[in-house]
């Protein structure tokens, strides 16, 4: 196997790394895309909006918004 | 705010950082030993070495592969589910959440391909270099984590700005090096290498139970065991000062890890012991229904204070007031509480001046705020009962901990001296014990966060603002469906993780060592 020596050399390394990845890795590699395309599609999309930004536009209504959280009797 | 929305939101936030937590001290556990392997095979050349190393790295991404950005959802909650305290406290969090980000990416994305592409492609010397670069950056991203956890236990290097409703940092040196955090780093670290050595130490015993991979199981187990020990004593003596530390800053959670109501001078630390369900803190009445003391006589005013004599307080002398053996002053909760409503007042007031433009009434009222910030939470309480965390999870959580971290240092000892002698693979039950510590590594650590973290309640940041400020008013639907959402979620990908490993468990390192790629 070549040794690295040029920026080419270490990019092929990437490339080799990812042909001759095993099934297991491979797999990991599904898994990872999965979790990512979940987490960032889905969960944060429809479940998880910033709050604040529903209930106040700038920053001055979120610090309005909050200030009036924390001192109300 | 709904009793019930607070309640969901902590479940759903402790259920994804428990989660996280089953691949974070893996991760930084395998790391070290995959490192202290590699090192071996750098110095030795045996290939037996470098067999060692692929195996336990295998092992090591699978986890890493799995548990990547499972962390990121706690972030999406503060959003969500936290905005009040996410707003209030968003500059202290962003720089250090910021450079974690940023360094652990950069890190991580370049130093792991060599550690895992780079096999025969770079020099032996830049291999080993990657592998130490980059579980040192995985390491270094548990630093600026813990800085801001610890932030949370111990505000300081920052001031509050009525202006924005924000805690803005003026001095990042008090933040990212606060006492506080650097114990909580070490304690965590290093429990992170006691679960690393428990698991390598367990999968090995599994296989010389086996009669499989005999060669290789005690080579892992002559390093594992060593780090093991080491890590674990380390974590004793980091866990004291941590304690130390919580004694000054969180006594409240001191007295609840104790189950202590009624302070004393010359305090003994419970052994073992259970707590009675119907406790006041008021009441006068023994709080156990029976417990052992360690037999050394002030054990918990050493352990708190450096002093076999100090007085330790309970949680009834919290609440009315207390003067340490040092003198050092600590106010009533009817004092915490009144300097809080103050504080209240003042912020009300400051907002009002802000809107008649009264530039002198700003002035004296930021001064009133100012003075009386460090207790801003205890307004929000109508009792001093809302400031007792639950003491029977605190106080369970805390000596199961204690009691497996004193198990672990005894197991480590006895696998490393046996294992040196030849004759660990003769001691069946040991072995066993080893399958077994596994779990019981997990429970420890899992444990440990349980203390630092419910032993903190009810506060998210330590006498400022409690949690039932800081959750959104969303709700609790919500909460309650993506709570049940991620546990769905969280099963799959758990049962995948441990189906994986399993599997590359059962194939062993020669099928690595076969395998052209990872």
């Amino acid at each position: 196997m070549a040794k690295i020596s040029t920026v080419k050399d270490f990019f092929m390394m990437y490339v080799d790394g990812f042909k001759t990845m095993s099934k297991t890795s491979k797999l990991l590699w599904v898994i990872i895309l999965v979790k990512l395309f979940i987490m960032f599609a889905i969960l944060k999309v429809f479940f998880f909006p910033n709050f604040l930004n529903s209930v106040a536009s700038t920053e001055e209504e979120k610090a309005e918004y909050v200030i009036e959280k924390l001192i109300q009797d | 705010m709904d009793v019930a929305l607070i309640g969901w939101s902590r479940a759903q936030f402790a259920l994804t950082a428990m989660y996280h937590w089953v691949f974070v001290p893996l991760t930084l556990g395998l790391g070290l030993l995959m490192c202290i392997y590699s090192t071996y095979y750098y110095k030795t050349g045996d290939e037996k070495w470098k067999s060692t190393t692929r195996f336990w790295q295998k092992l090591f991404a699978i986890n890493f592969a799995v548990g990547i950005a499972t962390g990121l959802i706690l972030e999406f909650e503060f959003g969500t589910n936290w905005s009040n305290y996410s707003y209030f406290v968003g500059d202290i969090f962003g720089a250090p959440l910021a450079i974690e980000g940023i360094v652990a990416f950069f890190l991580e994305a370049t130093f792991f391909a060599v550690v895992f592409f780079g096999w025969d492609r770079v020099s032996k010397k830049f291999h080993l270099a990657s592998t130490w670069i980059a579980v040192f950056g995985a390491t270094l991203s548990a630093w600026w984590i813990l800085v801001a956890n610890s932030w949370m236990q111990y505000p300081v290097g920052m001031h509050f700005n009525p202006e924005t409703a924000r805690n803005e940092m003026n001095d990042f040196i008090a933040v990212a090096f606060s006492p506080v955090a650097i114990n909580k780093f070490l304690h965590t670290v290093l429990s992170c290498w006691v679960l690393g050595s428990a698991f390598v130490v367990g999968l090995s015993s599994w296989y010389l139970l086996r009669k499989r991979h005999i060669d290789f199981s005690i080579r892992s187990i002559k390093i594992a065991a060593i780090v093991g020990l080491t890590a674990t004593v380390l974590t004793a003596l980091t866990g004291h000062y941590s304690g130390q530390k919580v004694a000054r800053h969180q006594p409240m959670k001191l007295a609840a890890m104790e189950g202590l109501y009624n302070g004393k001078n010359k305090a003994d630390i419970v052994g073992f012991g259970v707590l009675k369900s119907d406790k006041v803190y008021n009441d006068g009445k023994d709080p156990f229904v029976f417990k052992i003391d360690v037999p050394i006589p002030g054990f918990l005013s050493f352990m708190s204070f450096d002093n076999f004599n100090s007085f330790v307080p309970g949680i009834q002398d919290i609440i009315d007031g207390y003067t340490l053996s040092d003198g050092t002053v600590y106010p009533s909760y009817e004092e915490k509480a009144a300097q809080g409503k103050l504080a209240q007042q003042a912020l009300r007031d400051y907002r009002q001046a802000m809107k008649d433009n009264d530039e002198e009434a700003k002035i004296i009222n930021k001064a009133v705020l100012d003075e009386n910030i460090k207790y801003f939470g205890y307004g929000f309480f109508n009792s001093p009962e809302e400031t007792i965390p639950p003491v029977a999870l605190t106080f369970y959580t805390f000596h199961i901990m204690v009691a497996l971290g004193l198990f672990f240092i005894a197991f480590f000892a006895i696998v490393w001296y046996l294992n040196k002698k030849g004759t660990l693979q003769k001691v069946k039950w040991l072995l066993w014990l080893g399958v077994i510590s596994i779990p019981l590594a997990y429970i420890t650590s899992q444990s440990g966060w349980i203390v630092a973290e419910v032993g903190r309640q009810p506060w998210s940041i330590q006498d400022v603002l409690p949690l039932s400020h800081s959750v959104s008013n969303i709700p609790v639907a919500n909460v309650k469906t993506t709570f049940f959402i991620f546990l769905g979620i969280f099963t799959i990908f758990l049962i995948a993780d441990i189906g994986i490993m399993i599997n590359t468990i059962r194939k062993g390192p020669e099928a690595v060592d076969e395998s052209k790629g990872y």
